[in-house]
Formats: structure tokens, sequence, C-alpha cells
């Protein structure tokens, strides 16, 4: 890790968010530090995509705010986001993929961190396939990849162990334990991965769009994760 | 500035795209050759006969087919959800707009310009005498479509029969667009050729208008 | 709940406002078949003038309404913006068909031609074109916040669109003359006549008034309602 990662906070005040009439998160709040790694777990439905996509600012709540670093209108912190669908484009190849958003985040000079994972991700000898021809596990190395190209101080991520295999799952604990030594803020659902269960220095169970249980509260982590079947 | 950078680099990746499959261009191309050539049965197509219907045909078909060709601006996006990662990507959405309306008008004007010589054979117009002109005028007018029909584009993608609510939406949009582009092409065919810049100009207009309302709102347009 | 108990009782017929508009209606309709001195050249027929070229103007007075809202919901994200968005887009679409079927009205007995292409007829058309392409994108969406948000920025590119469409067609008709049959715009009117046309005029404002306001409120209790049946479907 080249960059430092500055201390974060990202917080959520009473923030809603309706569908019409559907409420998917109700007057929620809660707050998440540098270098927690915060796992969150609920039925489908629960609003855990819902709160992932409001941290990551694609959905606007409805009311309520969100707070990313200690200004209220701070400048956008270092966001990676890993979501269900795999947000990339099937007519590039993996290395093209990388090197677009790596450009558009801003990366001055992207090929050695492009470079760097696709190693990690162990992409390099397809580098320059399309990502049409990939499997599912390689989409999800190349989603995880990308995510992780500005050195992230928030890493969201919706289900990250879906279509890994075990060696990719590996490599994810590994990469996701050492970015939250290194500071970084970690927020994933999970259905039942307990390769990344265990990296957990937190745990939030949402029901029905509201927190049912926060280990930050009840002191621990493992059976927050237990009832929801973590 | 971050936002021209940005539109560059999603321009890139909007043609290197297309350069590959080559299947907007192309269908696009052969369905304005397809109604170029419809027309011809529906009146006598001498020399000056054409130059009377020949430019609001021309510019029909154009509209035509921007309509198709528009479809997949927006909604190519929605396949993997690539339009979030944009979003998360880029710091001021308007880079987006922008990228898709600069390749939406290079597409319709490569489109336009393959098909103009085969017009002007199949029409026994002249036209190599006013290229340049022409040229200016295509490019005008093709401004005029992508700029409205990129927003378009990205308000359809997001209902349902998208594909009947593109055209539906954009065409009567376009009227002053086509009025302009049709009067300043028959102008360049006419015996005594004249390029008109009135007609440019409020083209030039429109454009001005419709870039800035997409500028103020097009944000909105990507929101969840 | 006292929101959806007070709306309940504003939605109900207003009596006493209905009653003026119709009076007014009803003078109107004497002054402008009445009152009004017969046109020189077209005869009785001309008469419908003065609700063809009113309805115009209060139907454009609606679509301005229809902007305003479609910005303000923007801006603020109330809901209340929206239903008058919608309300004033339909009044205004009802207002602009009276033009569009008064207009051949007109025309036949005089020119003996049901339709002609001049500036502000076709102008028109387009116009009307544009405000049910609006209404059908809102069929088109079934979330509410993604039709409120999208119809409005269509709603905004439509009115932008508006003064370029009148003045491009008229711009062409300059060097494509047509006859021009409903009075050209500098065509001046006899004071009698002048009188009422503004009359007609505020009357047919008074009516759209009316209709914008009773629309709004439907939509505001039909907004009620599916909250209400949510709620319901909820427990």
């Amino acid at each position: 890790m080249s960059a430092a990662l500055a201390p974060l906070k990202l917080r959520f005040e009473n923030v809603e968010k309706r569908y019409g009439s559907l409420l998917a998160l109700r007057r929620l709040s809660l707050q998440i530090e540098h270098g927690q790694a915060v796992v969150l777990v609920g039925r489908n439905g629960s609003g855990k995509t819902t709160l992932l996509r409001i941290a990551a600012g694609l959905i606007r709540p409805s009311s309520g705010r969100v707070i990313l670093s200690d200004e209220a209108e701070g400048p956008r912190a270092r966001v990676g986001f890993v979501a269900h669908q795999t947000m990339l484009y099937d007519e590039l190849t993996a290395e093209e993929n990388l090197f677009l958003f790596a450009r558009l985040h801003g990366i001055r000079k992207p090929a050695p961190r492009v470079e760097e994972l696709l190693g990690e991700a162990g992409l390099r000898e397809r580098r320059a396939s399309l990502v049409r021809t990939f499997s599912r596990g390689m989409r999800q190395r190349l989603t995880i990849a990308r995510a992780l190209l500005e050195q992230p101080s928030l890493l969201l991520l919706d289900e990250p162990g879906t279509g890994l295999d075990v060696p990719g799952l590996l490599w994810l604990a590994g990469t996701l334990r050492r970015l939250r030594d290194a500071g970084c803020a970690l927020v994933m659902s999970l259905h039942g991965q307990s390769e990344l269960s265990a990296l957990a220095t937190r745990a939030i169970r949402l029901e029905a769009g509201a927190v049912a249980a926060d280990s930050a509260v009840t002191g621990a982590v493992e059976p927050v994760l237990q009832v929801a079947g973590a | 500035m971050a936002l021209l950078q940005n539109a560059g680099t999603l321009l890139g990746k909007e043609l290197r795209t297309e350069l590959r499959s080559r299947e907007l261009v192309t269908t696009t191309f052969v369905f304005i050759l397809m109604v170029v050539v419809l027309f011809s049965f529906t009146f006598d197509p001498t020399s000056a006969e054409s130059r009377r219907f020949g430019p609001g045909l021309l510019w029909i078909a154009f509209l035509f087919a921007a309509s198709i060709m528009l479809q997949p601006s927006f909604l190519r996006e929605q396949t993997n959800d690539t339009l979030s990662a944009l979003r998360l990507a880029v710091s001021d959405p308007f880079a987006i707009f922008l990228a898709k309306l600069a390749a939406n008008t290079i597409f319709l004007l490569l489109t336009e310009v393959l098909l103009l010589p085969i017009f002007a054979v199949l029409y026994n117009v002249a036209i190599w005498r006013v290229a340049p002109q022409l040229l200016l005028v295509l490019f005008a007018g093709s401004v005029g479509v992508s700029v409205a029909g990129t927003a378009i584009s990205a308000i359809s993608s997001q209902a349902r029969m998208r594909e009947l609510l593109l055209p539906l939406l954009l065409l009567p949009l376009l009227t002053p667009v086509l009025i302009a582009s049709t009067e300043a092409t028959a102008a360049l065919l006419a015996d005594d050729p004249v390029l008109r810049w009135d007609w440019l100009r409020f083209l030039f207009a429109f454009d001005v208008v419709f870039l800035t309302a997409l500028w103020l709102f097009g944000e909105y347009l990507l929101e969840e | 709940m006292t929101e959806t108990q007070s709306s309940a009782r504003s939605s109900g017929v207003p009596w006493l406002s209905t009653i003026v508009v119709i009076a007014l209606m009803v003078a109107a309709g004497y002054a402008a078949f009445f009152v009004a001195p017969t046109e020189r050249t077209m005869g009785v027929i001309q008469r419908i003038f003065y609700f063809h070229a009113t309805s115009a103007m209060t139907g454009f007075v609606a679509f301005l309404i229809c902007f305003i809202a479609n910005i303000a919901y923007l801006f603020t994200r109330r809901e209340k913006w929206d239903w008058l968005g919608v309300s004033a887009a339909e009044v205004g679409v009802a207002f602009t068909t009276v033009v569009l079927v008064t207009g051949p009205i007109w025309a036949h007995p005089v020119w003996g031609i049901w339709w002609t292409w001049d500036a502000r007829l076709t102008s028109t058309f387009v116009l009307w074109l544009l405000y049910i392409s609006y209404l059908l994108l809102r069929d088109m969406v079934e979330s509410a916040d993604r039709r409120a948000i999208l119809s409005a920025v269509f709603g905004i590119f439509a009115f932008l669109d508006v003064p370029l469409v009148y003045g491009s067609i008229r711009w062409w008709r300059t060097q494509h003359p047509q006859p021009v049959l409903f009075g050209g715009s500098g065509s001046g009117l006899d004071p009698e006549m002048r009188a009422v046309f503004y009359f007609c005029w505020i009357t047919l404002l008074a009516l759209m008034t009316l209709i914008l306001r009773q629309r709004y409120l439907f939509e505001r209790l039909r907004h009620d309602v599916e909250e209400l049946r949510n709620e319901v479907e909820a427990r």
C-alpha cells in the first residue's frame, strides 16, 4: 500500500429510502470507522443491498444524511464497490476494463497498478481476452480487482464471494484482511461464507430495513452472525 | 479539466466498442439506404423532383435511423450495470453524457457521409461542388439530433416499450432540427447553391439550449 | 392521517367556483356570439376565433405551469409538484386539442379546406404531440419516483423546445408562404372585439384553473389511496 489511508467515518443519520410505499430502509443510523470490518447479515429484502448502494452514493436517500469522512460535504473518499452485477464491459478485455476505470478515477500512470492487480487476481494470462469469454469466477475476480484500483479507504462488498472458487475466496479473504489491517473500512454483506465472516470486527443484522442487532452494541460478533446463519 | 478528460476516456471506450463490432454503423447505414430506396418508389426521381423532395427525405431517413441507433446508447449500460460503475468512477456525471453524445454524433455523421454519395448517384443530385458545406450542415444537424437523442435515450431506457417510446419522445422534439437541416441542405442542392448561415445559427442555438439543459438536469436521469 | 382527512374534505365539488365559471362561460359565449360585431369578410363563423385563439393561449399558460412544476419538483422532490405537473400537462393538452379541432371548423366554411399547414396551427400540432408524448412517457414508468423525475426532465426539454418549434416553423413559412388563415400576427382587433377577446380569455383561464385544481386534488387523492392500500397490505 503506497498511499496512506486517511481516517474515515461513514455515518448514516436517520437514512430512509422508500420506493413508492415500500420502505427499504427505515430511519437507519449507524457509524462505521476507519479499520472496521463490518459484516452485514439479514434475509433477502432486509435492506443490505440498499444500504450498501446508498453508502456508495449510487442511491439517493429519501431522507436523512450520509456523511463520508469528517466533513459533511467532504471530497469523495476513495470508495470501492463490488455489487451483485459485475459492472464490467463484456466487449472489452480485462486490462481494457481496468485501464478504463483507472483513468476515470484519475490515476495518472495506471499501467503499474493494473499490472499489479491483474497479477494478484490471477488474471495475467487472460488480460487480453474479452470479458465476455470469462467464467463467473474470473469476472468476480476482475470486479474485485477493479474495486481495488484506487486503494480505497472504504470498500463496500455485496456478497462478494458469489461465483468464486476456493482459491478465489482465499485470495479475497487475504486481500480484505490486508486492507482491514492497513486501516481501510470494510462493509460487506454475506450469505454464509465463513472464510470472510472470520474477518469481521463487527456484525450488523438488518431486518426489514432497520438494525436488529449490532455487535458494537451487544459486544460479541459471533451471536449476531449466528442468528442469521452466516 | 477532469470533465473533459473523463469524457475523452469514455468516448474512447464507445469508439473502441463500436470499432470491434461495427454493429451500430452498419445497421444504421443499411436502414437509411433502405429508406432512400423505398422512397424512390413514391415519386419520380428526376433531378428537379429529387432536389425538391430529396433533402426532406434524407433528413427524415436520418431521424428515423437515429431513433434506432440511439437505443443501445444507455441500454447497453444496463446489461452488467456498468452505468453504476461509471457513476462511481466519474466526478461529474455530465462526462458520461458528453461522451455518449459525441460518440452518437460521430456514428450518425459517419453513416450520413457514407450514404450521401449513394444518394447523389441514385437521385441525380450534384453534391461534390458543395461537399464541404454539406458536411457542415450534416454536422450541425447531427449534433442537434445527438444532444436531444442522448438525453431521450437515457429517459426511455428506464421505461417500458422503450423501442417505441424513444422515437415518440424524440421526433417532436427534433422538429426544429428537421426544418433547419432540410432547408440548409435544400439551399445547397439548388441551382445556385448558397450556404444558409441563418439556419446554421439556428441549429447552433438549438444545440446550445439542449446541451445546457442536459448539463443542468442530466444527472437526475442517472439517479436511482 | 390528518392530511388524508383534509384532502378528502377539499376534494368535494367546489360548488361556488363551478357556478362562477359556468356563469362566466355562458357570458363569454353570449359575448362571442351576440355582443361582438360581425366580422366583415368571414361572417358568423369567425366568432369561433374568440375560443380558438384564447384556447391556444390558455393551453400555453397550462404548459408554462407544467414547466414551473417540473423545475420545482427536481429541486424540492416534493410530490405535489409532480401532481401539479401532470395535471397542468393534461389540461394543456385538452385546451390544445380544442385549438386543433376549432381550426378546421373555422377553416372549412371560410376557405373550403379542412386543414392548412399554416405556421401557428402546425406549431400547435407539434406542441400537442410533445405533451402527448409527455403523458405517454408517464404511462410507461411504473415507479412513482422515476416517473416523476423522468417526466420532469422531459417536460423541461419539451417546454424549452416550444420557442424553437414556433420560431423555426414561422421562419420556414416565410420562405414557403402559404395563405395565412387566422389573421396574421399584425392583424388589429376592433376595440369591441378586443374586449370580447380578453373577456373570453379570462373566462378560459378561470375554467383552466378550476379543472387544474380538481385534477390536482384527484391526483393527490389517488396518491393517498395508494398509500393507505400499501399500509393495509403491509400488516
